[in-house]
């Protein structure tokens, strides 16, 4: 297969579909400044941040306000809004699009923004998704570490009872900021990065749809991940990710970084899930029917819809937030006749699916995974994709089981139990068929085997606390405490984390042509699993005893198992250095990676590793599944000059032999 | 499939099942009992925990079974059996948690029910939460006990009316059910007793409302578990359980 693989690659020169120029002259002297780039951003973002400025002076000049240079407004308006559309706007990011607005006369695309040659490829508007993808996981690396440094101080905090390091505002924004980096900065983001990356190339196309949109839905997210950083110092975002109101509105002035980053991490995933849907169900390869779909094709095409539709609400809720806070609206303050939980309604109808857009593309991981890595067909296939939209469905009508102690009406806890205990039951067949897919397999052990099946077993435990929060009466008593604290770990950290680090591993051969070091990446999981149970089953414990979630101080009877759990925490957290080392060095000195060293059947494995620049240098023929181990002569797609071959399928197996 | 494996795996989850038991009866995962609602959380609590029992034992024995049974020798690059799915299987894996699923929900529901009902005869008690700390009140002899709304509770919510009883812990007879009235001055609060199993959220504009009914004297924590801000660690009093007779002269004592 390896073999196979390489010999269907041709050298970029030998490209006939697209024709590759190198990028564009260079320009000299003054005119350095207006080409797109990091010159540009330099004065670029500036004047923005100037014009944002002139505009709030100016309005508030005219229209008698004191004071009139009111930082509050200027820092809303200029930096957190108008800076960084000039950033982008530096970068290049509307360039094409401005131009065309602007009736110029259209370039003809060179694809001189496509493909990275050079290190500084990956800082620049680059429209290949293959570099976008390596961008976006590389940039949620960077935002998981941040935030993982800040659940460490959390924890250094929290190992003896009493107030130690922090002040209560600074310890509220920990982990207020830890949540909302590793939510909408890491595990959103890296899902999107992964899927950048492979699922063009499973599908048999040659980009996203659209390129340039991917480009820009990238760039927005380190804005998004400094404005939560930057909330820091003005002191400060502390009221939780959840924001709740009242309290989010009488918080610092810290809140609206929060409010503001959610707007640009939000647009960045809407814009990343249309491209999905779209490239999805317009540029696959002939052949490739829905129920030909790898499953991961299936996780990201259920989880763009849920991005679709429900991002737009959280994003209401912050801009109800920042209005009622900025432009003294009144949709929460009751004094005026707001409602203050009508926040909590609109902000879990986002981000209870946001749970699934947390964990959907995972399955879709581990399901290519565990199949390739058991030499076995994928078990129930079609009811693993209808699970999925079983799910996306579901997902939209159990928000409110974050409410049952909320104060909202008796009545509605009831179908909200049900269909909350009902999302349990397409799980459950997730579970079962990955574990049948196991049976009788012929498991490899590899590093990508492990963190999925470390998944799974992690994913059954929150599962099953999930199931104690869906019941109404122990989500009473368990609701708020470190058990919550636990559950959301055991799904997020436990499930979510571990499958995007299968995915990294899966996938690092081919995003970098090199291979990891395998007794690393072992040493890496087994350090991080057995911390992470050290770390976050005892917080069940603590939490049904009576200990409440963010707290900087607690009861001293509490004492030892929060010792314990710092001390594991700090082992967990190192356990990452292994994995930043592995990545670095394998990355720069690794041995070369075959173009299919899982002797997988999907068809990015059918690419050079890493592919070439427009992935295919012909269009694949889909002839069947994408998970046909063991079947004698299967395949799930060929090439040119095999094509008369899968016309008559009975002479396949003999044109494998053949090849 | 042959019997074999099968009685291998039934003896691995045996196994599971009595080690997760373990786990569950010797760690003492709850507080002290002393509500009678807490009682039917408790009954859920362990009904919901066997079920899950049993869900862990067969999935981690699956699990464990295969991953040591269908290990891949080194040199060995042949694959699996191309077993595509089972009808049978997939559709007992999804109809038998479907019925776990549902018994589930009607054991909640019925205590869920029996939970929320004011029973005749309950004592009022009210409670504000501000930034941050709690005020309990208890209405004099003779106020309106059964209604919606708040009787010692200021309108604007700024404190409490002086004709009731006032206090910073929350004071109860034993046996006697008390039905609490949940009130905010500035952001949202939220009631909890660990050993009562009760929680409700106190906000800005509402009359929440719980039951609660001791069972047990003594002296609890009774803390907030909804950040409500910097203070929001401190904000933790005392539930006290007392006998009747000793509640009601702590009533007429230090009325103000």
């Amino acid at each position: 297969m390896a073999e196979r693989g390489s010999a269907v690659t041709t050298t970029v020169e030998e490209h006939a579909v697209h024709d590759v120029h190198a990028p564009p002259p260079r320009r000299h002297g003054w005119r350095r400044l207006l080409a797109p780039g990091w010159l540009r951003v330099l004065w670029m973002t500036p004047l923005f941040f100037g014009i944002g400025f002139l505009l709030v002076v100016g309005i508030r000049a005219l229209a008698g306000y004191e004071p009139v240079i009111f930082w509050e407004a200027i820092i809303l308006v200029a930096a957190l809004t108008a800076a960084p559309i000039g950033f982008l706007a530096g970068l290049g990011a509307f360039d094409y699009w401005l131009a065309w607005a602007f009736g110029q006369p259209t370039k003809p695309e060179d694809h001189s923004g496509h493909g990275a040659r050079r290190w500084t490829d990956y800082f620049r508007i680059n429209t290949d998704h293959k570099v976008i993808g390596i961008q976006y996981v590389s940039t949620t690396i960077f935002f998981f570490l941040a935030g993982g440094m800040l659940a460490l101080l959390v924890r250094a905090e929290l190992a003896r009872p009493e107030a130690n390091y922090v002040d209560p505002q600074t310890y509220n924004e920990l982990f207020s900021v830890h949540a909302s980096l590793m939510i909408f900065l890491f595990v959103i983001p890296a899902f999107a990065g992964l899927a950048n990356y492979v699922l063009p190339l499973m599908i048999g196309a040659p980009d996203m749809a659209f390129p340039k949109l991917n480009a820009l839905s990238y760039w927005l997210l380190p804005i998004a991940g400094i404005m939560m950083l930057t909330s820091f110092f003005f002191p400060g975002f502390g009221a939780g990710w959840t924001n709740y109101t009242p309290l989010s509105v009488d918080e610092p002035y810290g809140n609206v970084f929060f409010s503001m980053a959610v707007q640009w991490a939000g647009a960045s995933s809407i814009m990343t899930a249309l491209n999905f849907l779209v490239t999805i169900i317009t540029m696959r390869a002939p052949g490739m029917t829905f129920w030909r779909m790898p499953l991961l094709v299936w996780a990201n095409f259920t989880t763009s819809l849920l991005v679709v539709i429900a991002t737009p609400f959280i994003a209401g809720s912050q801009f109800f937030v920042l209005f009622d806070r900025a432009l003294h609206t009144n949709f929460f303050d009751v004094g005026e006749g707001g409602y203050p939980l009508g926040y909590q309604h609109i902000f879990w109808f986002y981000s209870h699916p946001a749970v699934y857009i947390m964990i959907l593309p995972g399955f879709g991981i581990v399901s290519e995974v565990i199949s390739t890595m058991s030499r076995k067909p994928i078990f129930g296939y079609r009811l693993m994709a209808l699970s999925l939209c079983a799910i996306l469905i579901l997902g939209f009508s159990v928000w409110a089981h974050h409410m049952f102690v909320a104060g909202m009406a008796d009545w509605l806890r009831i179908p909200m139990m049900i269909t909350t205990l009902l999302i349990a039951v397409p799980t459950g067949i997730k579970v079962f068929s990955w574990l049948a897919t196991t049976w009788e397999g012929k498991i490899n052990f590899s590093a990508p085997m492990l963190w999925a099946l470390g998944f799974v077993s992690m994913f059954v435990i929150g599962g099953l606390s999930g199931i104690f929060l869906g019941a109404v009466p122990i989500d009473i008593h368990s609701s708020d405490t470190y058990f919550i604290v636990a559950h959301i770990h055991y799904v997020l950290l436990g499930g979510s984390l571990f499958t995007i680090f299968a995915g990294i591993y899966y996938w690092f051969p081919k995003m970098t042509g090199r291979m990891y070091d395998e007794r690393l990446a072992k040493i890496h999981f087994w350090l991080t699993f057995i911390a992470f149970n050290a770390t976050f089953f005892p917080m069940h414990i603590i939490g049904l005893q009576g200990m409440p979630r963010r707290v900087y101080t607690y009861d001293p009877q509490f004492g030892n198992w929060n010792m314990v759990i710092s001390i594991s925490s700090f082992v967990l957290g190192a356990s990452f250095l292994i994995f930043v080392y592995n990545v670095i060095v394998s990355w720069a000195r690794g041995p070369r990676a075959p173009g299919n060293p899982w002797r997988a059947m999907t068809l990015e494995w059918q690419v050079s590793s890493p592919p070439p620049l427009f992935n295919f240098d012909e269009i694949p023929q889909v002839v069947g599944s994408p998970y046909e181990y063991g079947v004698p002569g299967a395949r799930h797609a060929v090439f040119n000059g095999e094509r008369e071959a899968a016309a008559a399928p009975k002479a396949e197996e003999e044109e494998t032999v053949r090849a | 499939m042959r019997a074999g494996p099968l009685i291998r795996v039934l003896l691995v989850a045996l196994l599971l099942a009595a080690a997760a038991t373990a786990v569950a009866i010797f760690i003492p995962w709850l507080p002290t009992n002393a509500s009678k609602q807490g009682e039917r959380i408790d009954f859920v609590f362990w009904f919901v925990t066997s079920i899950c029992i049993g869900i862990f034992s067969i999935v981690a024995s699956l699990s464990v079974y295969s991953l040591i049974k269908f290990r891949v020798k080194p040199d060995d690059d042949s694959d699996g059996p191309p077993i595509h799915g089972h009808t049978g299987l997939e559709i007992a894996w999804t109809a038998i948690p479907l019925v776990l699923v549902l018994a589930m929900i009607v054991v909640s529901s019925v205590a869920l029910a029996q939970n929320d009902r004011n029973p005749k005869g309950s004592m009022r008690v009210e409670i504000l939460g501000q930034q941050f700390a709690w005020l309990v009140a208890y209405p004099p002899p003779g106020a309106p006990q059964n209604v919606d709304g708040f009787v010692c509770v200021k309108p604007d919510r700024s404190g409490m009316e002086k004709r009731c009883k006032v206090s910073n812990n929350l004071v109860l007879p034993l046996g006697r059910p008390a039905r609490v009235h949940l009130a905010s001055r500035d952001v949202i609060h939220s009631f909890w007793v660990p050993e009562f199993r009760q929680k409700q959220d106190a906000v800005p504009g509402l009359d929440t409302q719980i039951t609660v009914t001791p069972t047990k004297t003594g002296n609890f924590p009774f803390i907030c578990t909804e950040l409500c801000g910097l203070g929001h660690a401190l904000m933790r009093s005392r539930a006290i359980v007392m006998q009747p007779e000793r509640f009601d002269a702590w009533l007429r004592g230090g009325r103000q």
